[in-house]
């Protein structure tokens, strides 16, 4: 299990420097560096002092050294609209971000996985079907337009929630959150809800389709063979078999919802890592970029990494491995 | 409560006569109500998007036929000349049933032609590591792989952000971003025919390589690679709705729905919904269509449910 | 005293899309205390379906469509699902073909036999867990604290098979049945499992219901036997005389064709045909294609006769 564990950190580490490689070269080698990293306003002789500072002069590999050596100390330039350092504006909006998703993986996972396991169990009957044309319908949405109708329905027609920015926050163990204020959850219910529906369609389709493919195991015959009430064979034998993969999907897409945590930031003009990349896109503030794609990568490498150790430890055939059989 | 203990019903040997595998698809598709609907919609959407330019009332892209007296008015008004604006106009005065129209093409062409340019990418790719195995297969599911542990939306901003706007761009991106599953698919499938016996024998036998993989590790592949692909469209569609809504995709000259969207936003506080809703709810159906298609295939050519 | 186990004119059809297929056509049966009865066809001849009714788990598209079932006196055939729960894993259990599927890879093995004690009876966890101890070392497994507190993958599938037996066992049922136990192990472990089994029969007094489809193994274990045929019985009686003595031409094609009874040097023999599609049965006698002595009137359905006391028939023109 150690050694497992040491040779996935290996890896990961070696993906980190990868991406980090890939991220530079990318935004490094494509165009004038001049230009992408020093503000367009400078005259040239900030520009040649940069040059010289950025050491543009030197190979590649060399520049690239400079970089890791500078990212290392935290330091991946400053950004150009606001003027302070980019990472430190990163992580500044990233609480929110991180609020956003969270909450909306804690929607799909409560709603999600009991409405799956339903419609696995009555695949025909009519509250199976609904459930699964549901699902279709939540995935196929694009999530900027479910966002739009949220606007339009509960903003502008009802003037229920709020329809844009973060409400009101209080600071626990040093990070700023917004859901344990009545205002705060005002402005975070319809984010929320419109980020956890691609997630939630697909955990509903997910559990369906592990539930499905559980019931027709022998182990569900035997443990009706053996006399167990319904609720023991599909609460324990049949969940816990689906779990696994479940849980590692699951994290997984964390990820991914963090990156589309963009999209809806965008509508809702929610002032997390999202809305300041579009921003940043669009004013050409390309430190900020960099810096954006750097701890997002971090971000991603660290939750696959752990997601993989704790699939291994969820699984028992995984963790134990195959013991010398007995007799 | 009942459940299906399929293995407990002994296999009826030699049942109905067999049924040419084309029918038997054909009939098991059509079990689902669901997806023939979402066949018929599909149908009628790519009908209509590919007829887009005789059928639209009028040209959205022709300066010359926009008044922009005639901007933001409401579903069914009439226009100074006498026609009747179904679907409202937008903020330019353009006729929205024909702007969407005229964006629903665009937004299938970009699909399809993304979709199969990775389907040709992933397909190559894929049974090259399949086939020769070893380090290449190593090589290429590596990368793979962790292109895939990053989601396409976050790969495809970034790559628009770097190459900038236009058709060409957004489709070489999307075909990036998506090569990998196709990859992934075919290999997996590949592998599991490589390991086959006949394919040792073809080996031995000396037959050429490309005809080893043409003939026998090819059709093999197929069935989930049509599910994927079907899925992938998709996918491809709201990507690029997502990106252009976001101002990264395609530009105003040739609005696809995403931007037709993206442009009615700003009015939707107004009340103004009609500039974004109708493009949007034009989207979602060919969506819709799409994955109701593409869940049924998925059942039909499951394998593992098959009854 | 009554038969433990009664079945009359069983018929379990399963209603599919392609027609239906007459899994079950008017089985009877009857087993006693302590005595095991082989049922033996194969493939697709109905036997692990009549096993499954027993245990009503039969499931969609399927179901008993009549017939009786009478287990220690009781018609348990009309009962419903909580009824059948109570019944299942207590009075009557079953084993299970693969030993590898059939139990749970990801939970533990105590876990697994816990739960079937506790679902029937309300006892505390340590007594339960202490019946389970008893239950692995009747079945021969030596160090059973060890094994509970394993998971399946890492036990050899001759061990996971004991263990399936334990947990059959557990309770004391009445009758057990077991769908080919050991069709999936090595020979020499289906030795030890079949006399292990005997055993525990005759100690507990349980009836056993073995289905196989090899007779070899039916000649030293069974007290009586039943020969399957496309869903129906078409011989059974005592298992000494149906061996030396069959009456109906199935039977002796299954017996000449088992490899230890041919002559070295010629070829196998083997019965001519296919078994026919259970869908497309109709009354007649289904074997009637492929039998060498059929006649015009092997097209009406065969009567029950009784060529000796025990012994029940359908054919109309046996051997002699």
């Amino acid at each position: 299990m150690l050694a497992y564990a040491l040779r996935r950190l290996g890896q990961s580490a070696f993906v980190l420097a990868a991406m980090s490689f890939l991220v530079f070269l990318g935004v490094y080698a494509i165009g004038n560096p001049i230009e992408l990293l020093v503000n367009p306003e400078a005259d040239q002789a900030e520009r040649l002092r940069a040059a010289a500072a950025l050491g543009l002069d030197k190979p590649l590999l060399v520049q690239y050294g400079v970089f890791l050596v500078h990212a290392a100390k935290g330091d991946l330039g400053r950004s150009f609209v606001y003027n302070i350092p980019a990472i430190q504006l990163i992580l500044e909006r990233l609480p929110a971000t991180l609020e956003l998703a969270f909450a909306a993986t804690v929607i799909a996972v409560l709603l999600g996985i009991p409405l799956g396991l339903l419609a696995g169990l009555k695949p025909h009957s009519w509250i199976g079907r609904s459930i699964m044309a549901g699902s279709i319908v939540g995935f196929s949405l694009p999530t900027f337009w479910v966002g739009l109708v949220l606007i339009m329905v509960f903003s502008v027609e009802l003037g229920w929630l709020p329809p844009n920015g973060r409400g009101a926050t209080v600071s626990v163990l040093g990070f700023p959150v917004s859901f344990l204020t009545l205002d705060g959850l005002k402005h975070l219910a319809m984010p929320a809800l419109n980020l956890a529906l691609l997630k939630l369609s697909l955990l509903v389709r997910l559990t369906r389709a592990g539930t499905r493919e559980a019931l027709l195991q022998d182990y569900v015959k035997f443990a009706r063979a053996k006399g167990l009430p319904m609720r023991r064979v599909i609460g324990v034998h049949v969940l816990k078999n689906i779990m696994i993969p479940i849980v590692t999907v699951i994290g997984l897409e964390l990820g991914s919802v963090i990156a589309f945590a963009i999209v809806t930031e965008s509508i809702f003009a929610w002032p997390g890592t999202g809305k300041l990349l579009i921003d940043s896109i669009n004013q050409l503030d390309r430190p900020v970029i960099v810096a954006y794609l750097m701890v997002i990568v971090t971000i991603f490498i660290a939750i696959n990494l752990v997601v993989d150790l704790l699939y291994s430890l969820l699984d028992p055939r995984v963790r134990i491995g195959a013991a010398a059989p007995a007799h | 409560m009942r459940i299906a203990a399929e293995s407990a019903r002994p296999a009826p040997e030699r049942a109905a006569p067999a049924q040419a595998p084309w029918r038997r698809f054909a009939a098991e598709f059509s079990e689902s109500r669901l997806a023939m609907a979402g066949l018929a919609l599909l149908a009628l959407i790519v009908v209509v998007a590919l007829a887009a330019p005789w059928i639209a009332p009028q040209n959205p892209y022709d300066l010359a036929q926009l008044d922009v007296l005639d901007s933001k008015l409401p579903p069914g008004s009439q226009s100074l000349a006498g026609h009747t604006y179904w679907l409202g106009t937008d903020d330019q005065g353009r006729d929205m049933l024909s702007a969407i129209l005229f964006g629903l093409r665009i937004s299938l062409v970009v699909g399809v032609a993304s979709t199969l340019g990775a389907l040709a990418i992933g397909l190559a790719t894929g049974l090259a590591a399949a086939y020769f195995g070893g380090w290449v297969d190593a090589a290429i599911m590596r990368v793979a792989d962790i292109q895939l542990s990053f989601p396409a939306i976050l790969i495809a901003l970034i790559l628009l952000a770097l190459l900038g706007q236009g058709a060409g761009k957004i489709i070489a991106a999307l075909i990036t971003v998506q090569w990998a599953y196709y990859a992934r698919t075919v290999r997996s499938s590949a592998m599991v025919e490589r390991r086959k016996e006949y394919v040792e024998a073809a080996r031995v036998l000396a037959l050429s390589q490309p005809r080893i993989v043409f003939r026998h590790l090819l059709p093999n592949c197929l069935p989930p690679l049509i599910v994927v692909a079907t899925v992938q469209v998709a996918h491809a569609i709201s990507l690029e709705a997502t990106l252009s809504f976001l101002g990264l995709g395609l530009p105003i000259t040739e609005p696809s729905l995403g931007l037709l969207i993206a442009n009615g936003f700003q009015y939707l506080l107004s009340g103004k919904y009609w500039i974004s809703f109708y493009p949007g709810l034009a989207l979602l159906a060919t969506i819709v269509a799409i994955n109701l298609v593409a869940d049924q295939l998925r059942d039909v050519l499951n394998p593992r449910l098959q009854r | 005293m009554s038969a433990l186990l009664e079945v009359e004119g069983l018929r379990t059809h399963f209603f599919t899309r392609a027609g239906v297929v007459k899994a079950v056509d008017d089985v009877s049966l009857s087993l006693e205390r302590g005595k095991v009865l082989g049922l033996v066809g194969e493939s697709g001849s109905g036997k692990s379906v009549t096993g499954y009714s027993l245990m009503g788990l039969v499931d969609e598209p399927g179901r008993i469509v009549s017939g009786a079932i009478r287990l220690e006196g009781r018609d348990i055939t009309a009962l419903d699902a909580e009824a059948w729960r109570k019944l299942r894993g207590s009075r009557v259990s079953m084993i299970f073909q693969d030993p590898m599927m059939t139990l749970n890879p990801v939970l533990r093995i105590d876990t697994q036999m816990v739960e079937a004690v506790l679902a029937h009876h309300a006892v505390s966890r340590a007594a339960a867990l202490e019946r389970c101890r008893e239950a692995l070392v009747r079945v021969g497994i030596a160090s059973p604290d060890e094994r509970l507190r394993a998971y399946p993958h890492q036990f050899s599938g001759g061990m996971r098979q004991r263990v399936a037996i334990a947990i059959a066992l557990v309770n004391r049922p009445a009758l057990v049945i077991a769908d080919e136990p050991t069709t999936a192990l090595d020979v020499t472990i289906q030795g030890q499992i079949l006399f292990e089994m005997q055993k525990l029969c005759r100690e507990t007094g349980a009836g056993l219901i073995w289905i196989t489809h090899d007779l070899s193994v039916i000649a030293g274990l069974a007290d009586d036997v039943c020969v399957m045929y496309a869903g129906r019985i078409v011989e059974s009686g005592p298992v000494d005389e149906i061996l030396d003595h069959p009456l109906h031409p199935y039977t002796r094609g299954l017996l000449d064709s088992i490899p230890s009874r041919n002559v070295p040097g010629r070829p196998l023999a083997q019965i001519p045909g296919m078994t026919p599609s259970l869908l497309a049965l109709d009354a007649g006698c289904a074997f009637r294609e492929r039998c060498a002595r059929s006649r015009e009137d092997c097209r009406a359905a065969p009567a029950t006769s009784r060529p000796a006391a025990a012994r029940s028939l359908r054919c109309v023109n046996p051997l002699p």
